[in-house]
């Protein structure tokens, strides 16, 4: 054994073939030139990043009338004050549990696409994708195709390429300076934060995140682009999980396209597939690979090379589709002549669109039943009791309301739990009845210093629990609150 | 080449591009791939390395002869935090400037200065009064609480006030003054186990009743001048009252026997040459808010 090992940790020359060892360990990168395609899939790609970057830009703008004193912003993080508003939902800080239902939503939702339709967020919805098509079109319009932009990389400096390359990177530069400005809107009343920022009133912090935001936008979406996906982004390293012998995904049908080669006019069709190896696949692909390699983890899933490829089949008069969505199980059927067969129920999909279906369930279940009203009762611990001159025992507690509500409201306090006891509340009148009541302004924490005192007879333990009842004065919403009461030692 | 050795196997890959090179390790006959990092990554580390220099140059870094390297900002934690306590006393100059200016009970009637004057107190207690009367006031022995319903030399905003300015027994000409005989030297040792008897009796704790009648003479001849004919105290010569659960040095019969036989008295010292007369006054509103304010 002790030899087979020493044996076996020799760098052993002899299988290596000749070179390898001279591979650099660092690689350059080999910048992508993407030619212009259009199609159906480029089509829905437009419409997409037309939405989704109105959907980013406008958000901030939409208004939302909460009354007096509430910002009037439909969605809006405000930091200072610890209020998320969501349209219609108002979350306090405490409720931060929404945010990861989200987060959990979002990424059960893309297990269930990924399983079905492969890297779909890749390909049309995330915004490295859909900032990196905003810049890609800037830059085709000011340096032109992929041949163009090619040729003018490789032209010595002139004044005409460094207009061109100034214009670029200023356009890239403005959009860039847009996005991180639109950014910090989601976390500033929109039409001040603008205001103040052009007026040079916007605090530090504003400055910092716009220009942070901005300079990310221009460097991922400007320079990095499919470096990103490859080499950032941790989800193409493990989505692969996710995919299964059903999943659709963009692929190269080769037993149709094989063998490739140049239709010649001699020879136009004999003894080769469709493919023509006209490599527009190749030239259109964002990531820069060919996707007849088979699947690959730098595939984003855009689907512009099915365009590409129709665009060919259309005018060599072939069917389109030599390039497409399509399955494993049917890539093997289809080679084989079998029928196709669809499977959209497998196991995985189902677990996926349960767990969804619970996140979601609870998470409206929640925002549904929300309570408006909190409590919190923290019990004195210095003293954690004060003997009175007639015997009786006097605990002290800091009972905070939490009302989440944007109306003024009266509540009742009451306690169970301990006989004979007699409440007050610092700075707070009993009423003819002995009731206090306790007011808490509309969405704010009203703080409350409440002495709870007891005959020594009744204070039989160290710690007796009670609890505490909160009621709203016209009988409304009610919350209790379990704490102790604590006495001598017996 | 081997087959089973390509990652996401698919049934594309029959048209898959060559295998990529090795690095040339062979382990057990486990080959290792070759997929070269980017090198722009490599520069992002070479530049992270020359960011950290940053700090040597601009932070206080190296240990040197004359204490350590400060770095061109002179950038110093001490330097800040004392910037920040300047800054937090500037942000409260003009409560504190309405707390100077106002009596005590309009500090007390405004909800904003009360808040500021509580929290302001809170943490001038914890610092000048918790050691002996205990973190919230609680008092312990020796030390009277400050919390419950039972004041020496009484519970206002005005006598609270006096107290703190001018302490207890601690010979400024304004401080408060009592002192109880040693009555062991005057009276006999049965004469003391007697108004013992009686003390309890006062407080309705267990006592031996034949020796009551004899402790309520005792009482009434030596103690009653004092702490009042019923032993409820009075606060003008700073006689505690005997008759309720309150008691500074115990309330058991040899707590009451030592008391009386040679009696300990409490210092507090006068605050007025101490502190500023805005923490007094914060004390004075903090001290009332403990729970046995009147």
């Amino acid at each position: 054994m002790g030899a087979q090992m020493s044996d076996a940790v020799v760098v052993d020359n002899t299988v290596s073939a000749p070179g390898q060892r001279d591979q650099p360990l660092y690689a350059d990168r080999v910048k992508v030139y993407p030619k212009r395609v259009s199609g159906t899939f480029r089509k829905l790609k437009w419409w997409l990043v037309g939405i989704l970057l109105t959907i980013y830009y406008l958000t901030p703008w939409i208004r939302w009338d909460r009354g007096p004193g509430a910002p009037d912003q439909a969605v809006l993080i405000d930091m200072p004050n610890r209020r998320a508003y969501f349209f219609f939902i108002e979350i306090w800080p405490q409720e931060i549990y929404y945010l990861m239902g989200l987060m959990l939503l979002g990424a059960v939702g893309l297990f269930l696409v990924t399983s079905l339709a492969g890297r779909v967020w890749c390909g049309y919805g995330c915004p490295q994708t859909v900032w990196t098509d905003l810049f890609m079109l800037v830059e085709r319009w000011i340096e032109g195709d992929r041949n163009a932009r090619i040729k003018l990389d490789k032209q010595p400096l002139s004044p005409a390429k460094a207009g061109k390359k100034v214009a670029k990177h200023a356009a890239w530069l403005v959009i860039a300076a847009l996005t991180g400005g639109a950014w910090i809107m989601y976390f500033n009343d929109a039409p001040t934060v603008v205001a103040d920022i052009f007026t040079g009133s916007a605090s530090t912090m504003v400055y910092f995140f716009v220009a942070l935001f901005t300079a990310t936008t221009y460097l991922l979406a400007g320079w990095a682009r499919e470096q990103v996906c490859t080499y950032m982004c941790p989800w193409p390293r493990f989505q692969a999980a996710m995919f299964d012998e059903d999943t659709l995904i963009v692929t190269y049908q080769p037993w149709r396209g094989e063998p490739r080669g140049k239709a010649t006019r001699r020879d136009p069709r004999a003894k080769r597939g469709d493919c023509v190896d006209c490599n527009l696949c190749v030239a259109v692909c964002p990531m820069g690979i060919d996707i007849r390699d088979g699947l690959q983890m730098e595939c984003i899933g855009c689907a512009l090379c099915i365009d590409a490829c129709d665009s060919v089949m259309d005018k060599l008069e072939l069917p389109r589709g030599l390039i497409t969505y399509d399955t494993e199980r049917n890539q093997v059927n289809r080679a084989a002549g079998k029928p196709l067969s669809y499977r959209l129920v497998r196991p995985r999909t189902v677990l996926y669109t349960l767990l969804a279906l619970v996140i979601g369930g609870a998470m409206l279940w929640s925002l549904a039943f929300r309570a408006t009203l909190d409590i919190n009762v923290l019990h004195d611990r210095n003293p954690l009791f004060v003997t009175l001159s007639d015997g009786s025992i006097r605990n002290g507690y800091t009972v905070k309301i939490l009302n989440m509500t944007r109306a003024p409201r009266d509540f009742v306090l009451d306690v169970e739990g301990l006989a004979d006891s007699v409440m007050s509340v610092v700075g707070r009148e009993a009423a003819g009845d002995g009731t206090i009541v306790l007011p808490a302004a509309p969405d704010g924490v009203a703080t409350y210093q409440v002495f709870l005192r007891a005959p020594r007879e009744v204070v039989s333990e160290e710690a007796m629990p009670i609890t505490f009842e909160l009621t709203e004065a016209d009988g409304g919403e009610a919350v209790r609150r379990e704490t102790v009461f604590r006495g001598p030692r017996r | 080449m081997v087959e089973s050795s390509r990652e996401m196997p698919t049934s594309s890959d029959r048209n898959s591009a060559p295998e990529p090179a090795t690095t040339g390790h062979s382990w057990d006959g486990i080959e290792e791939y070759n997929k070269p990092l980017p090198k722009w990554w490599l520069y992002v580390l070479y530049a992270t390395i020359v960011w950290s220099i940053g700090y040597y140059v601009f932070y206080p870094s190296w240990p040197w002869a004359n204490g350590y390297l400060r770095g061109v900002l002179g950038y110093n934690q001490r330097v800040e935090l004392e910037q920040t306590m300047v800054a937090a006393r500037e942000a409260q100059g003009a409560l504190l400037a309405s707390i100077d200016a106002a009596e005590l009970p309009e500090i007390q009637a405004d909800p904003d200065l009360r808040t500021f004057a509580v929290a302001g107190g809170k943490t001038a207690f914890a610092d000048n009064c918790a050691p002996c009367h205990g973190p919230g006031g609680g008092g312990q022995v020796g030390y009277p609480s400050l919390a419950d319903d039972d004041w020496i030399w009484g519970g206002s905003l005005e006598e609270i006030h006096q107290t703190l300015l001018y302490g207890v027994r601690f010979g400024h000409d304004e401080s408060r003054i009592s002192e109880m005989p040693a009555f062991g030297a005057m009276l006999e040792r049965a004469e003391i186990n007697a108004v013992a008897e009686y003390v309890l009796s006062l407080s309705g704790q267990d006592h031996d009743a034949a020796m009551v009648e004899e402790g309520s003479a005792v009482f009434a001849d030596n103690c009653a001048a004092c702490h009042g004919e019923k032993g409820d105290g009075i606060r003008e010569l700073g006689a505690p009252s005997l008759a309720d659960s309150i008691w500074l040095y115990g309330g058991d019969k040899n707590s009451i026997v030592r008391q009386v036989t040679q009696p300990r008295h409490g210092v507090m010292p006068a605050w007025i040459d101490r502190l500023d007369p805005v923490t007094i006054k914060m004390l004075t509103v903090y001290v009332h808010s403990l729970g046995g304010g009147e």
